[in-house]
């Protein structure tokens, strides 16, 4: 006993001493458990062309429908878009995509018209879109004070280190500081119906509604609580380099203005991919069916947003929603792929299994 | 004298000081002085101070230190260091990826956990030393003048201690005085080496005498010995009294650190070695810590990862540097600028990027892959301890894992490197034939009675099996556990080798001595040496009565007498009587130490002391001796003491010869002798030492008592004697013998015995002078012994020689002389008292020689069988000599019957090299070139797996012979001599390509370092994975140097359990330690490693393909809390439990189909291209699962992080269900750990993201989980993606199960079927092993060959395959039915006993026909052998045969003339057993001995 638990201790540095005696005789056998013994009940599956073929045939069979069921959907949804960016010079807005500036005194104003060809029912979303504009760059998503943004007084006066170097202008605190801020989207875009008797209908557009409910209510807040005067809030700070009005301006409704105007949180919630669209207004069903019928429409954009700077796109997008979000025949076609492929390795299985497997599975072995 | 002084330390100081001053110059010394002299001047004048005192701290770390001291250690590993260095440069703003303190939270997390481990482990030794420190002991206390209790802590070098009965030494003392009237002290030294018999200890010689209570008061002397080492087996010094006198000091003298009192009421010493400088500290080096080879393969792929990782960053880096170009001057309102507001260029961005992208792909190497390992492995040394099949219940020990990180090598093991004592064989000598004077005995019911035990042996176990349990402790109350644990183990340990009751019987009597099982004690005396015996006594008591000079006693009858009492006394047996345990039988008769002075022999020896010597005086001179001595107040006081001793000398002497000749009646009737002595017990500290006294006893020559200064002796009719024994000079391995010197009481003779091992005591025989018959006699005596010497090595027998010398008194007084220097020299003792021994066993006269069995250990062959099916090459390493060890490796199944023997035996370098090269001749001419010959292609065929193996195994780039090898049927059996000249730098390479081609190599008569040497020269040229086993010290230094030590705790002490990694009861054990657990641990973490790079690649790449995106500019779609915790949490858990309890295939299949441990050995679970596989695979995935949720997401208006999380989302998954496919065995743990992972993930995100709308900048991800959770887009892709990125995967294992299964594969369907079907089919494959000696090996091959070529074979017909037409009938016709649909591989074919049976099969029925040839008997044998003897001027050439080379050539030995003259190697072909290669293992046998034989007359 004293040799054997001195070497099992041994590695102390140890001389072990059997103290006092009594009841150090009990056995060192090891108990009989099936978890020490290692005979825990288990399943152990066999991966052979026999046991998984069912697996590829169940697989193939649900995703197939499936599949079905998502390109139909998508396919359902309606979406309409058009680019403004004004690259071509026969396009309106190429006049206005010459200015490279981000404050020309002069707002640039051109109109595009188009046809839609279809109606348009229920709820339409009219976003705008960007390509080749990388928000997800690693400094420009960085370069936001989340605490400013949430309405905090200090962080107001004197943004986060993050915001360097859109954290301050003329030592004066930017609110909202951060480039993210700095090159907010502010093309102004405009709907109007030509109705086939010739006037120009405005199709009114809501901007609320737009954002996240949790960004509009818990993360963006405007500091001073509820005090209804920003521009007092404001005090003392100023606007980031690139805008043309002060935050408090964005809006003259006060529960969308400040920090909380929605095309503002909308603007803040980076996009993943270099192309991507932001929500920028609804058009409420408006009983009157359908809410985009068929006919001629007329875009006006006031064009201030420079893109041609880094070879990037504008677009305005039209879409209607299902269930699944915009339209996006990929995952229905994702689906019907992966589900055929399924099937016909299912197939090559079994192939397989009638080939090869016979003299492999149980059944053989037990002969 | 001390007391005079009054106040020692005030006059001694000045003198001690300058003592010390001189000794710290040699600073080779340490001095000791007695504490006692300095207790007023405590601190500065004591000249111990500077020693350590005898608190111990093992632990690493105080609460100060702890923090810096950890920290600093576990930077000294190399990932640590990197991912403190990545976390740094987090810090650094331009290169950031991560919030600075988020990214130092994995390395801190590993670390803490690290350091919590180590804190743990730290405490725990702390506690454990506290509760050491705080032991209690006896100190001597000046102030009180007497012993008080003190705390071990408090013992100071130089202090006196008391020491009673069973209590533990707490320092390294020196023994003063015990209780004991021998002046003994017996410890017993479990705690140091595991032997668990008692060992004496002398009080120092000064001390000896003085037969007063010792008074430390009156102790004066200065103590000088070495510097404190870690050698338990030598302590040198002296003591220098205050007379100045001298005396050595031995290890005898010592008392050990750790050791018990036994047997001695009290004793006192004087501490010289304490605390940290104790011998049992200093042994005390710790877990050693190895490298595995998966381990080293894994290093390998952790670096390709940094090498993937910097070519990741470096592409990212690059493509940042042109995305930011194409943009120009005009910069982009997305390119923000760098804090400072500066612009940087795209080069500068680049190289910014670049260190960022080592910071956000950082994963990709596994920082937690090294901590799970760890956790990994204890795990699988937890299971591994609690298995109960390698639990041992006779000796209540289970498997000890000494070293935790090397489970896995377990499973890759190549090279096995065996002992054979002990290891393969039981270490259980039993005595079993003796020759004395030339004449055999032959023992023949001992013989029987041994063949009794084994069948009773085989009977018990299957009662064991069948009854369960056994009850299995005797309740010996006990005042001390640990003693009551150690007889039990003896107990247990009889009961494997006698029957049950007997065991019973066996247990009661003898539960306090080790070595004596009954198998090993009831030796059946051979009646004719009975007889002998017993006239040749009674004749010695005839002329002792009629005092004639016992040199008239017939002088075979003389040998006869002489070799009993040498094996009687030629030893260290230690007596005790079992009543009282332990306590010696008190056979005293004097006081007398051994010859120490030349005064002292010449005092002794003068021949007037001699002649009144003879005359009886009085037998109550002892008493008055020590009545007289009592009064003696210390020896060294006393000024007549030198007087005092001669005197008592004479006294004592004259004692002795009265007691020789003391009329105790002899009696005959064995049955009342056998009353008194049955009751002795005999400790040795060998089972042969115990053998041969037990043997000896059979004769009615029994030791009875045994002091340090005389042997005592009950001889038939003579009664008791008592020899004085002068001299012991112990056994060691460069001697090989041990050697007594005693004085002869009936002749009065100086008598050298001498038992040793016969190679070296042959040599040490006094050539016999041919001229008158006395000396023909000798020569022919000689001759014989050697003849029946080579015969029990043939029967695999221990041999030992038994000589004598007889010296006269000059002889030994010019001797001793030269020997009492050596003695008491302190530098060179060693060397010098070797040389004395040398001096001392010359021109000895030949008694006899002895044959001891050593039994193989249960399960032997079968295990070896098994092993060797598994693909392992065994090599057996032995100090014994040839022809045992080759014996034992017939027996034990190592060499085959059917396989020839390559035997090497050379004389120098160049006849060695010589041979080399022959043997590599023979072998291609036999093996390579020769295909077409059908038995050679049976053999390859027979040995595909090991083709397999061997060929698979990488060819060592240095070695000479690049061409592929197989493993033939052939034995390599080479001895030691022949092995230091092939171990030579320039025949290695020759060596290893001879020895690698053959099955089993054997060397015999090697030394440790040679085994080492070995196993080194093996592991480094050949590439391979070894395993040493062994059980002995002579084992340890190969056990160190093979990349697995195991070692064996059995009989022969604790050395080779404490260098090795693992430690196991039983050496069949090692089959399920390998096969099962080693296959396990393998596979289990080969799995998981592979799993961890593919987890971290995949989830790395996800990022990576994201960099196409967002202009290579780092960003990271995955939330960085995700990101960190990734690895560290969610995913963590599933891994580990798949990596602790997955069971590839289940243990029994496992050790029943030994061939799916190649799967370990060709390291098939982790090839390097699997890791490139996985990194594919994972690419792939990631790819999947990136462009999936890209597509869906594709122009949306989907922010970065809520895009980021079905990402994370998905790959967890997928990963997860990767692990799914890759798990073999679903347990609950499995299905739990992965639940719980996924809930893990969402519990966490959920709450992650509803805990603070703005604290987690930059991702802010606000209540994104709760929103995708309503999404259903985000459950299509959950349900999608995963499926396509493990469809290729999936279907991959589907194929490869049906098309083209692994082994293992195969086994675990294997496993599936119900148990029945499994059972008929495994017992197709199964090798049935018979009993030891009927060799029938069935080999059953993995690969192929097919059905198709078996029955080709069979149309081929062998010699013999009509007869066995038999039991093969049933097995050709499952064959046949199979045939049809054997059109590919598969399970049958894996299996394909079917052929090779038959294959084999034919042997085994020939061996009928074979046997029946005239075997000739023994005494046949040796008569030719005597012819070839004296025709000792044989011509060498007449043995030369030129008989070409014949492929079937059964037996080939190599061998050259010794003297070297002619280097031509000769192939004799013994004509019998040619054509057929069959054999038979008696005419291996005898066919060796003639070559024995050969060999000797040449």
């Amino acid at each position: 006993m004293m040799a054997t638990s001195y070497s099992a201790k041994d590695e102390d540095g140890q001389i072990t001493v059997s103290g006092g005696g009594g009841g150090s005789l009990r056995s060192r056998k090891p108990e009989n458990t099936a978890f020490k013994q290692q005979r825990l009940p288990a399943w152990q599956p066999i991966l052979t062309a026999g046991t998984v073929l069912p697996a590829f045939f169940i697989i193939g069979l649900i995703f197939i429908p499936i599949g079905i069921g998502l390109y139909v959907t998508s396919n359902n949804i309606k979406e309409f878009e058009i680019d403004y960016t004004g690259v071509d010079t026969s396009s309106p807005c190429f006049n206005c995509s010459q200015s490279f500036s981000w404050n020309s005194s002069r707002p640039c104003t051109c109109t595009i018209p188009f046809y839609l060809e279809q109606p348009y029912e229920g709820n339409v979303y009219m976003y705008y879109g960007l390509s080749n504009f990388y928000q997800n760059h690693r400094r420009y998503v960085k370069s936001r004070d989340d605490s400013q943004l949430h309405g905090d007084m200090d962080s107001l006066l004197e943004p986060s280190k993050e915001c360097e170097p859109y954290a301050k202008h003329d030592n004066k605190p930017i609110a909202p500081c951060g480039a993210i801020a700095n090159s907010m989207f502010n093309d102004t875009l405009e709907l109007f119906f030509n109705d086939p008797n010739g006037t120009k209908v405005q199709i009114p557009l809501a901007n609320t509604g737009i954002a996240w409910f949790t960004d509009k209510y818990v993360k963006f807040k405007n500091p001073g609580g509820d005090n209804a005067n920003l521009t007092a809030v404001f005090q003392g700070t100023t606007k980031p380099v690139n805008w043309r009005k002060p935050v408090y301006e964005l809006d003259k409704n006060t529960s969308n203005n400040g920090f909380i105007n929605e095309d503002f949180i909308v603007w803040m919630r980076t996009a993943a991919l270099p192309t991507f669209r932001k929500l920028y207004r609804t058009i409420k069903d408006s009983k009157m069916v359908p809410t985009l019928p068929r006919g001629n429409y007329t875009l006006e954009v006031v064009y201030n947003y420079p893109v041609r700077s880094f070879e990037g796109r504008k677009r305005m997008i039209l879409s209607t929603i299902s269930w699944m979000g915009g339209k996006n025949p990929f995952l229905g076609i994702a689906y019907l792929t992966v589900g055929s492929v399924c099937f016909f390795l299912g197939v090559v299985l079994l192939v397989v299994h009638h080939k090869c497997g016979n003299r492999n599975n149980s059944a053989d072995i037990s002969n | 004298m001390a007391r005079d002084t009054g106040d020692p330390g005030m006059d001694k100081t000045p003198k001690v000081k300058r003592q010390r001053r001189k000794k710290t110059k040699e600073n080779k010394t340490r001095t000791v002085h007695a504490n006692i002299l300095y207790d007023h001047a405590k601190g500065e004048e004591n000249p111990n101070r500077h020693y350590a005192n005898n608190k111990i701290k093992t632990t690493k770390y105080t609460v100060l230190s702890f923090l810096p001291k950890n920290l600093f250690e576990q930077f000294h590993r190399f990932a640590n260091v990197y991912f403190v260095f990545i976390a740094l440069l987090n810090f650094v703003p331009v290169v950031n990826a991560f919030q600075p303190e988020l990214a130092l939270a994995p390395v801190v997390f590993i670390l803490s956990v690290t350091a919590i481990k180590d804190l743990w482990e730290d405490y725990r030794r702390h506690r454990s030393d506290k509760e050491i420190n705080h032991m209690d002991c006896l100190v001597f206390s000046r102030a009180e003048r007497r012993y008080v209790e003190k705390y071990w802590k408090e013992v100071r070098v130089g202090d006196f201690i008391r020491l009673r009965c069973n209590e533990i030494l707490p320092a390294d003392v020196l023994l003063l005085s015990t209780s004991d009237p021998d002046r003994l002290c017996h410890i017993e030294t479990a705690t140091l080496d595991g032997e668990t018999n008692l060992k004496q200890r002398q009080v120092v010689r000064s001390f000896f005498d003085l037969d007063c209570d010792f008074d430390p008061l009156k102790y004066s002397s200065i103590i000088e010995c070495e510097k404190p080492n870690n050698d338990l087996n030598r302590f040198r010094g002296y003591i220098i009294h205050r007379s100045g006198r001298r005396d050595a000091l031995y290890k005898e003298n010592l008392l050990l650190r750790g050791c018990t009192i036994r047997n001695t009421e009290e004793a006192v010493g004087i501490v010289i070695y304490a605390g940290h400088e104790t011998k049992a500290m200093l042994n005390n080096n710790g877990p050693r810590y190895k490298r595995s080879k998966l381990e080293r393969q894994m290093n390998v792929d952790v670096f390709w990862c940094v090498i993937i990782l910097l070519v990741m960053c470096l592409f990212a880096a690059v493509g940042h540097g042109l995305w930011m170009f194409q943009y120009g001057d005009k910069r982009p309102v997305f390119d923000v600028l760098s804090p400072e507001g500066t612009d940087l260029s795209p080069i500068m961005s680049a190289i910014y990027l670049f260190l960022t992208m080592i910071i956000v792909f950082q994963v990709l190497i596994p920082i937690s892959l090294f901590v799970s390992i760890e956790i990994v492995k204890i795990c699988q040394v937890y299971f591994i301890h609690q298995d109960m099949e390698l639990y041992d219940e006779e000796t209540d020990s289970h498997l000890q894992c000494r070293a935790l990180n090397i489970t896995e090598d377990l499973g890759q093991m190549q090279y096995i490197f065996s002992d054979k004592t002990g290891t393969l064989t039981e270490n259980k000598m039993v005595f079993r034939r003796c020759t004395v004077a030339g004449v055999e005995y032959s023992h023949d019911a001992n013989a029987r009675r041994l063949a009794m035990y084994q069948e009773m042996d085989s009977e018990e176990e299957e009662c064991t099996s069948h009854g369960g349990t056994l009850p299995r402790r005797d309740s010996v109350a006990s005042h001390q556990s640990a003693k009551v644990v150690l007889r039990s183990q003896s107990t247990k340990s009889h009961r494997r080798t006698g029957s049950r009751a007997e065991a019973k019987r066996a247990s009661i009597l003898s539960k306090h001595t080790a070595f004596s099982s009954p198998m090993e004690k009831d030796i059946t005396p051979d009646p004719q040496l009975l007889d002998k015996v017993n006239e040749c006594s009674s004749q010695m008591e005839f002329m002792r009565f009629h005092s004639q000079p016992a040199s008239h006693l017939p002088s075979d009858l003389a040998d006869i007498i002489d070799f009993f009492i040498a094996l009687t006394i030629c030893n260290t047996v230690v007596v005790s009587s079992p009543n009282q345990p332990r306590q010696k039988v008190r056979m005293r008769f004097e006081l007398k130490s051994p010859v120490k002075t030349i005064e002292d022999f010449i005092k002794r020896f003068t021949p007037s002391r001699l002649t009144s010597g003879s005359n009886s005086s009085s037998s109550s001179s002892l008493i008055t001796n020590r009545s007289s001595n009592k009064g003696c107040a210390s020896m060294l006081s006393s000024p007549s003491a030198e007087s005092t001793l001669t005197k008592l000398d004479e006294e004592k002497h004259s004692g002795s010869l009265q007691h020789a000749f003391s009329p105790m009646p002899p009696c005959y009737d064995g049955k009342a002798w056998n009353v008194e002595e049955g009751e002795l017990r005999y400790e040795a500290e060998s089972p042969d030492e115990a053998a041969l006294v037990y043997a000896a006893r059979a004769y009615k020559c029994s030791l009875v008592g045994r002091l340090p200064d005389q042997v005592t002796v009950e001889l038939p009719h003579l009664g008791k004697l008592s020899f004085e024994l002068l001299h012991t000079l112990g056994f060691d391995s460069t001697r090989k013998r041990m050697s007594v010197v005693v004085r002869h009481p009936l002749t009065d003779q100086i008598t050298v015995y001498t038992k040793g091992a016969d190679s070296v005591i042959m040599d040490l025989i006094k050539p016999p002078d041919t001229g008158n018959s006395k000396g023909k006699r000798q020569k022919k005596i000689v001759s014989r012994t050697q003849n029946y010497l080579n015969l029990y090595a043939a029967d695999g027998l221990r041999t030992l020689c038994i000589a004598k010398k007889i010296m006269s008194k000059e002889q030994y007084a010019c001797w001793l002389q030269r020997h009492l220097e050596a003695e008491t020299a302190i530098q060179g003792r060693e060397e010098l008292l070797f040389d004395s021994a040398l001096r001392l066993e010359t021109n000895l006269h030949l008694l006899g020689a002895t044959g001891i069995e050593d039994r193989l250990q249960d399960g032997v062959p079968e295990t070896i069988a098994s092993l060797r099916q598994a693909g392992l090459q065994i090599w057996v390493l032995t100090g014994d000599k040839q022809e045992t060890a080759v014996n034992i490796a017939y027996a034990c199944k190592l060499l085959d019957p059917e396989e020839e023997i390559l035997t090497l035996n050379a004389d120098s370098q160049e006849a060695c090299a010589l041979l080399l090269e022959e043997s590599l001749h023979y072998i291609q001419a036999k093996f390579l070139c020769s295909s077409s010959d059908q038995s050679t292609k049976a053999f390859h065929n027979n040995f595909v797996p090991f083709d397999i193996y061997s060929s698979s195994s990488p060819s060592s780039s240095s070695s000479s012979h690049t061409a592929p090898f197989t493993v033939h049927r052939l034995g390599l059996v080479i001895d030691g001599r022949t092995l230091a000249y092939a171990l030579d730098k320039s025949l290695e390479d020759k060596f290893l390509a001879v020895a690698r081609s053959c099955r089993s190599v054997l060397c015999c008569r090697s030394t440790p370092l040679q085994k080492s040497m070995v196993v080194k020269l093996v592991r480094n040229k050949l590439k391979v994975m070894t395993l040493a086993i062994g059980d002995g010290a002579n084992d340890v230094s190969m056990i160190q140097v093979a990349d697995v030590g195991v070692g064996i705790s059995g009989q022969e002490g604790m050395q080779a359990v404490m260098a090795s990694d693992f430690a196991l009861p039983r050496f069949r054990y090692l089959q399920k330690l390998l096969l099962v657990h080693g296959h396990w641990c393998y596979s289990r973490l080969a799995n998981m490693i592979l799993y961890f790079f593919y987890k971290n690649a995949m989830f790395v790449a996800l990022i990576f393909w994201y960099q196409f995106y967002c202009g290579f500019s780092g960003s990271a779609m995955i939330d960085q809390w995700y990101l960190i915790f990734f690895n560290l949490m969610f995913s963590a858990f599933p891994q580990l439990v798949t990596g602790t309890l997955d069971k590839d295939v289940s243990a029994e299949t496992l050790q029943q189909l030994p061939q799916l441990y190649v799967n370990g050995q060709n390291s098939e679970e982790y090839k390097p291209y699997m890791f490139w596989m996985n990194m594919i695979d994972a690419f792939y995935q990631s790819l999947i699962c990136f462009f999936i949720p890209y597509f869906a997401y594709a122009d949306s208006d989907v922010d970065l992080f809520t895009w980021g999380t079905p990402i994370t989302t998905l790959a967890l998954f997928t990963i997860l269900v990767h692990l799914g496919i890759e798990t073999k065995t679903w347990t609950w743990m499995n299905w739990l750990c992965i639940s719980f992972s996924i809930a893990l993930f969402f519990t966490v995100a959920l709450c992650y993201n509803a805990s603070c709308p703005t604290c987690y900048t930059p991702s802010n991800p606000y209540w994104t989980m709760q929103r995708l959770l309503k999404d259903p887009l985000f459950y299509l892709l959950c349900i999608i993606t995963p499926i396509a990125a493990l469809l290729p995967r999936y279907f991959y294992r589907a194929c490869q199960g049906t098309l083209f299964p692994s082994p293992v594969q195969v086994g675990r369907q294997l496993d599936k079927l119900p148990a029945e079907t499994r059972r008929n089919i495994l017992s197709l494959s199964r090798v049935k092993v018979g009993s030891p000696l009927s060799p029938k090996p069935l080999f059953l091959s993995l690969g192929t060959p097919s059905t198709t070529d078996c029955s080709k074979k069979d149309q081929r017909g062998f010699p013999s395959s009509k007869t066995t037409q038999g039991p093969v009938l049933q097995t050709e016709q499952q064959g046949q039915r199979r045939g049809p649909t054997d059109s590919e591989r598969g399970l049958s074919d894996l299996y394909t006993l079917v052929p090779t049976e038959i294959d084999t099969l034919p042997y085994t029925k020939d061996a009928p026909q074979l046997s029946e040839e005239p075997q000739p008997p023994p005494t046949k044998d040796s008569e030719c052998l005597e012819n070839s003897l004296e025709a000792s001027d044989l011509s060498l050439s007449s043995w030369i045969t030129s008989t070409p080379l014949l492929p079937q050539t059964d037996s080939i030995h190599l061998n050259l003339p010794p003297d070297g003259g002619s280097h031509c190697v000769r192939y004799t072909r013994d004509l019998e057993e040619k054509l057929k290669s069959a054999a038979q293992r008696s005419e291996q046998e005898t066919e060796q001995e003639k070559e024995q034989s050969l060999h000797i007359s040449l």
